[in-house]
C-alpha cells in the first residue's frame, strides 16, 4: 500500500499560527542539470567513450518483406579490425515491451518484415571499419508479398507478416478491440442532430535530436562470473533491464542497466531495442567495451512514432446540443511490429470519455500489420487521433445546431469526481477553467467569426491520464520507490529509478525532498536511473513521473522528516507539534530565536537516535478500471485536461496556413514548478502544430522511407512556431503530490483539431484529413468550391 | 585516408591534432579532444546541434572539416564560462545562465549549438528584435521547448545588455 491517500494537496509545513506556504514548490526554481547542460559539461550515451571500446553497425534488410535464406559474414570477418559479427541465431529469444504481443527479436531470424529492419550486427575497431564491414556481410533473400497498406492487409490473411499457426485467422491483424457502452443505436435513434464523417490521421515521429545510442561492458572484475553494464539512450530503464536478462539469458543481478542524460525521447526511447541487445552481446562476445550509435537515418527505420489511423465517426446530440453518443471506427496502420499496440488499440477508444460527457460510446478498433517501420508510443499514445477526429465532429456539430464551440463543450462538461461512461474515475477537473482562459485570451467572444476573410479561430479540448494503473507487466509491486540517504555535511541524496528524459523529473524529485525537509534545493541531489543504485520505477512514459515518483518521494521524505522531528523534539525536550523545519533550519516554533539549528545538525541529532539515516518511499495506484477486458487500460489516478484555441491565417492562393497564435489552457493540478509545467504545455503545442502543418513519415511504393532525415522529414524553425501562449490551470488533485497531475503530453492533443477547426472559422472549409500541407489545402478549397456550386446549381434549378 | 596533424585553437589553446584529412570539426572536437558540448544530431547539417564559433561566426562543424579550422579561432561550449571568467565576469555567459533561468535547456541536446548561435548574435548585434531573434537561431532545431522560452532567453540578454548600457550612461 503507497502512501498515496495521506498527502493532501496543502503545503507541508503549518507556521504554528494555522498558516501554510510553500518555500520551494510553485517556484521558477531553475533544474538540478541545467548548467550541466548549459556548460556541455553534461554525458549523454554517445558522449561515453571507454578505453578499447569497439564500434558496432547494424546489417539492414533491403526488402519490404522476404524470408533469409543465407547469411554470409566471411569478407566481413575478414577485413581487419572487424572483431565479430551476430546475426539472429546469436540471439534467438523473442521480446517484446507488451508481455502478450513479444513478437520481435534483436535481430531478424527468419524473416525480414520492413526496409531496415536489422539483420546482422557487427564489432570492429572504429566506426568507419564496422561500416565496411556491414556492408560486405551477404544476405540471400527470398521476396515475399509485401503490404504497405492497411487495407491491403486487412484484405490478404496471406501471407501473414507474423504467423499465428493456432490461429491462422487472424491473418494480419495485430489487435482488435471492440466496446461498447450503453445503447449507442438508441442513441442515434430519434437524435436531433448527427454529424458523421472520415478523418485521417497520417504518420510522423518522435524526431529527438539526439540519435539513440547504446554502450555496453562485460566486466568479470566487478564480478567473476561477469557483470553486464549498458549505457543506454533509453526512457524505461527497468523494462530495458528485464528484458535483457530475457534475450541473453542472464541473471538480471548481473545486469546493470543505466540512463544517461537523455537527449529527448518523446515515446521513441519507450521499447527494448536492437542496439542494446547487440551492443551487450558483442561486448559479451569479444570481452571489449562496445558502443552502438544508430545513424538519424537509422532513427527513421527504428520509428514507433504515431500510427497512421483512419477514423470514421459518429456523433449523435439533441437539439440543444446535449450529447447522445459517439460512434466510432478506426482502422489502424501498425507496421512491422507490435510494440505498444496492444496498448494503443485500446488507448483509440479508451480516452474519449471526457471532458465532455458521452452517455453512450462505442468503438471498433482494428490494428493490422504493415511492411513499415514498426509504430508506436508518440506523446499522446494512441489518443492524439481519435481526439482530432472527435474535437472536429464537436466543431461540426456546433456549427449544424448553430452554437457556440465553446458553448457547446460547456454544456456537456462532465463536472468533477464523476465516472465515465466506460468506467474511469474522473477526480480533479480543471476543464470549465480552461475553456475561461483560452475564451478571455484569444478574445474568443469580439473575434470569432468577425475576422476578415482568411483568418480564424478555432477551440479544441482533451483528457489525458498521469499514469496508469496498468502496470505493463502484471505485479502487486509499488509502481515507483524512491530512497532518501542523509549526509552528515547536511545533504541528501535522492535515489529514484525515475527517467528524467529532459522534462525535468530529477529536479522534481530534488524540490519535493526541500520542500518536505525545508531544506535549500542546492542541498539536495540526486542520482536517477541506474538499475544498481536506484529503486525500480517504471519509467518515463504514459505521462506517470510527476504523479508517481512525486508521490513516493513525499512519502520517503515524510518518514524521514518524522525522525528528524522526533530526535530534535526529544533532544530540545518539547513537543515535537512545535518543531518547523525550513529555511535549512529546523526551530521551535514557540521560541524560534533560542532554539534554532541548521539541518545539517538536525540530521546528526537524528543519527545519534536513530542510527544511520535513511528512508524510503513507494507509490501504487489504487484499484481502478472499469470491470470488463480492457477496462484498465486508460484507468488513471488522476487527468489531466486541456484547452486550446488556435488563431490562423489561411492563403487561398497559395493554400499555406499559417498558424499566428496558440493559447494553451492546461489543467495540471498543481504546477509544481510553473516553469517546466510552460515549457511542456509549449512543446506539446508546438509539435502538434506542427506535426499538422509539416511532418510526414511514411513509406513510397517500394517500402522505402520517403525521407529518413531531418531536412526531408520537415521539423519547424523558429521561424515556423508561432506565438505559443501558456495557460496554466490549477486544479489541485486530491491523489497528486501537493494536487500536482501530468503536463507533458496532454497539451499536444488539442493541437490539431483546434487548428482545423480555425482553418473552418477562416475559409468554411473542413479539413479532415492530415497533413495540412498546401496541396492538400488547395485541393480541399477547390472541392468545397465545387460542392457549393453544386448545391447553388441544384437551388437555382428549384 | 591519409593522417595529418593539424593545428587548431579551441577555446583559447593551441593544439595539434593527429586525424585523417576527411575528418570534420565535430569528429576532431570529439573525439580527439573530448570535447563531447557539441552534438551529432544528423551529421548532415540539418540539426545544428554541433554549431560551434569559428573566428566568432556560427559554423556546423560536421559539415567542416578539420582542416579547414586550421589557424582559425573555434569555440565550442565549454569555451563560454572561461572565456567569461577570465574576462572578469562571475558564474558562466550570460547566454548559459538566462538558458538556464528561463527553463530553456530540457533534453539540452540542441542548446550547446543554440547558445552559441546566441552568443554569435549577440556579439554582432546586441540589442536584435524578436525577428531578428528567431531568423538567428532557425538553422538550430529544438524537439523540446517549442521555441519560447529560448526566445525568452534570449530576450533576457539583451534587456541585461540593455540594463548595462542604461547604467554605463
Amino acid at each position: 500500500m503507497g502512501a498515496r491517500d495521506q498527502h493532501g494537496v496543502e503545503p507541508p509545513w503549518e507556521d504554528g499560527r494555522g498558516e501554510r506556504a510553500f518555500s520551494v514548490v510553485g517556484k521558477r526554481n531553475r533544474k538540478v542539470d541545467g548548467m550541466a547542460k548549459a556548460t556541455g559539461a553534461a554525458v549523454y550515451a554517445d558522449d561515453i567513450a571507454l578505453p578499447g571500446m569497439l564500434h558496432a553497425k547494424f546489417v539492414r534488410s533491403t526488402k519490404a518483406h522476404a524470408r533469409i535464406l543465407s547469411i554470409d559474414a566471411s569478407e566481413a570477418l575478414a577485413l581487419e579490425g572487424v572483431h565479430a559479427v551476430i546475426t539472429g541465431k546469436d540471439l534467438p529469444i523473442n521480446y517484446g515491451v507488451i508481455p502478450w504481443t513479444p513478437d520481435e527479436h534483436a535481430l531478424a531470424l527468419e524473416k525480414v518484415r520492413f526496409i531496415g529492419d536489422e539483420v546482422a550486427a557487427v564489432a570492429a575497431v572504429d566506426e568507419e571499419t564496422a561500416i565496411r564491414a556491414a556492408k560486405l556481410v551477404r544476405v540471400e533473400y527470398e521476396d515475399l508479398p509485401a503490404f504497405l497498406d492497411p487495407h491491403d492487409a486487412l484484405a490478404n490473411p496471406a501471407p501473414q507478416i507474423h504467423a499465428t499457426p493456432k490461429k491462422p485467422e487472424r491473418g494480419n491483424v495485430s489487435k482488435r478491440v471492440k466496446l461498447e457502452f450503453g445503447a449507442v443505436d438508441d442513441a442515434f435513434e430519434g437524435a436531433a442532430a448527427v454529424v458523421e464523417a472520415d478523418y485521417t490521421f497520417h504518420g510522423t515521429t518522435h524526431a529527438a535530436i539526439e540519435p539513440h545510442c547504446a554502450v555496453a561492458t562485460w566486466s568479470r572484475e566487478a564480478n567473476c562470473d561477469g557483470l553486464l553494464t549498458v549505457w543506454s539512450s533509453t526512457q524505461i530503464t527497468h523494462y530495458v533491464h528485464r528484458a535483457l536478462a530475457r534475450v541473453l539469458e542472464l541473471d538480471p543481478a548481473r545486469i546493470r542497466v543505466v540512463q544517461p542524460c537523455l537527449g529527448g525521447a518523446f515515446g521513441g526511447k519507450s521499447d527494448p531495442f536492437g542496439f542494446e541487445f547487440c551492443a551487450a552481446k558483442l561486448a559479451m562476445v569479444t570481452g571489449r567495451p562496445v558502443k552502438m550509435l544508430l545513424t538519424r537515418e537509422e532513427v527513421f527505420y527504428l520509428h514507433r512514432g504515431r500510427h497512421p489511423m483512419e477514423l470514421r465517426y459518429r456523433t449523435a446530440a439533441e437539439a440543444d446540443g446535449t450529447l447522445r453518443g459517439v460512434d466510432a471506427r478506426i482502422l489502424i496502420d501498425g507496421g512491422a511490429y507490435s510494440s505498444f499496440g496492444l496498448v494503443t488499440t485500446y488507448y483509440s477508444g479508451q480516452l474519449l470519455g471526457g471532458p465532455v460527457h458521452l452517455p453512450t460510446y462505442r468503438f471498433d478498433s482494428t490494428r493490422v500489420f504493415t511492411n513499415k517501420p514498426p509504430c508506436g508510443p508518440k506523446r499522446g499514445h494512441g489518443s492524439v487521433q481519435p481526439r482530432f477526429a472527435f474535437e472536429i465532429q464537436l466543431d461540426e456539430l456546433a456549427e449544424k445546431l448553430e452554437l457556440d464551440p465553446i458553448e457547446l463543450r460547456r454544456k456537456n462538461f462532465q463536472g468533477q469526481h464523476v465516472e465515465t461512461v466506460n468506467g474511469q474515475r474522473i477526480t480533479s477537473n480543471g476543464f470549465l477553467e480552461c475553456l475561461d482562459a483560452v475564451e478571455r485570451e484569444s478574445g474568443w467572444k469580439e473575434r470569432r467569426g468577425k475576422l476578415p476573410h482568411g483568418r480564424g479561430l478555432g477551440v479544441a479540448g482533451s483528457m489525458y491520464i498521469s499514469g496508469t494503473n496498468y502496470p505493463v507487466y502484471p505485479n502487486d509491486m509499488p509502481q515507483a520507490g524512491i530512497q532518501l540517504k542523509v549526509d552528515r555535511s547536511g545533504l541528501v541524496t535522492a535515489f529514484t529509478g525515475g527517467n528524467d528524459i529532459g522534462q525535468g523529473s530529477s529536479s522534481v524529485v530534488r524540490d519535493l525532498v526541500a520542500e518536505e525537509l525545508g531544506m535549500d534545493p542546492a542541498h539536495v541531489r540526486v542520482v536517477a536511473a541506474d538499475t544498481d543504485l536506484c529503486p525500480v520505477d517504471l519509467g518515463a512514459y504514459s505521462s506517470r513521473v510527476t504523479f508517481m515518483v512525486g508521490n513516493a518521494t513525499i512519502d520517503a521524505a515524510r518518514k524521514l522528516r518524522r525522525q528528524i522531528v522526533q530526535a530534535v523534539a526529544e533532544a530540545w525536550e518539547v513537543d515535537p507539534q512545535r518543531l518547523f523545519m525550513g529555511g535549512g533550519k529546523v526551530f521551535d516554533l514557540d521560541a524560534p530565536e533560542e532554539r534554532s539549528i541548521p539541518t545539517r545538525e538536525a540530521f546528526q541529532i537524528a543519527e545519534v537516535r536513530f542510527d544511520t539515516l535513511g528512508a524510503t518511499g513507494s507509490y501504487n495506484t489504487p484499484t481502478l478500471g472499469g470491470d470488463y477486458r480492457g477496462g484498465t487500460i486508460g484507468a488513471s489516478p488522476a487527468y489531466s485536461f486541456t484547452a486550446h484555441a488556435v488563431e490562423v491565417s489561411v492563403d487561398e492562393e497559395t493554400g499555406r496556413i499559417t498558424v499566428e497564435n496558440c493559447w494553451i489552457a492546461h489543467d495540471c493540478g498543481r504546477a509544481l514548478n510553473p516553469m517546466l509545467v510552460a515549457g511542456q504545455m509549449e512543446g506539446s503545442a508546438y509539435m502538434g502544430l506542427a506535426e499538422a502543418l509539416f511532418e510526414v513519415h511514411d513509406v513510397n511504393r517500394f517500402g522505402l522511407h520517403s525521407g529518413p532525415s531531418l531536412l526531408d522529414y520537415r521539423m519547424a524553425t523558429t521561424v515556423d512556431t508561432p506565438e505559443l501562449h501558456a495557460l496554466i490551470v490549477e486544479s489541485l488533485d486530491p491523489e497528486g503530490p501537493y494536487g500536482a497531475k501530468e503536463a507533458g503530453e496532454g497539451p499536444l492533443h488539442p493541437a490539431l483539431p483546434a487548428l482545423s477547426n480555425a482553418v473552418f472559422d477562416a475559409i468554411g472549409v473542413r479539413l479532415r484529413h492530415l497533413p495540412f500541407t498546401p496541396g492538400r489545402v488547395l485541393r480541399e478549397i477547390a472541392a468545397a468550391r465545387e460542392a457549393r456550386a453544386t448545391v447553388g446549381a441544384a437551388e437555382g434549378g428549384a | 585516408m591519409a593522417t595529418r596533424i593539424v593545428e587548431l585553437a579551441v577555446n583559447g589553446d593551441r593544439c595539434e591534432v593527429a586525424a585523417p584529412d576527411h575528418w570534420t570539426l565535430l569528429e576532431v572536437l570529439r573525439y580527439r579532444l573530448g570535447l563531447t558540448g557539441s552534438k551529432q544530431g544528423c551529421d548532415k547539417g540539418d540539426c545544428g546541434a554541433c554549431t560551434v564559433l569559428i573566428d566568432g561566426e556560427p559554423h556546423l562543424s560536421c559539415l567542416t572539416l578539420a582542416r579547414l579550422a586550421a589557424g582559425r579561432e573555434v569555440t565550442t561550449i565549454e569555451g563560454l564560462l572561461p572565456a567569461h571568467l577570465a574576462a572578469g565576469g562571475d558564474g558562466a555567459d550570460p547566454v548559459q545562465e538566462a538558458f538556464d533561468r528561463c527553463g530553456a535547456l530540457q533534453c539540452g541536446f540542441c542548446q550547446p549549438g543554440m547558445m552559441l548561435s546566441a552568443r554569435a548574435l549577440l556579439n554582432a548585434d546586441p540589442h536584435p528584435s524578436r525577428e531578428a531573434i528567431k531568423a538567428a537561431l532557425a538553422g538550430n532545431l529544438c524537439r523540446c521547448t517549442g521555441y519560447t522560452q529560448i526566445l525568452e532567453a534570449v530576450e533576457q540578454c539583451v534587456a541585461e545588455a540593455t540594463d548595462a548600457r542604461g547604467d554605463a550612461n
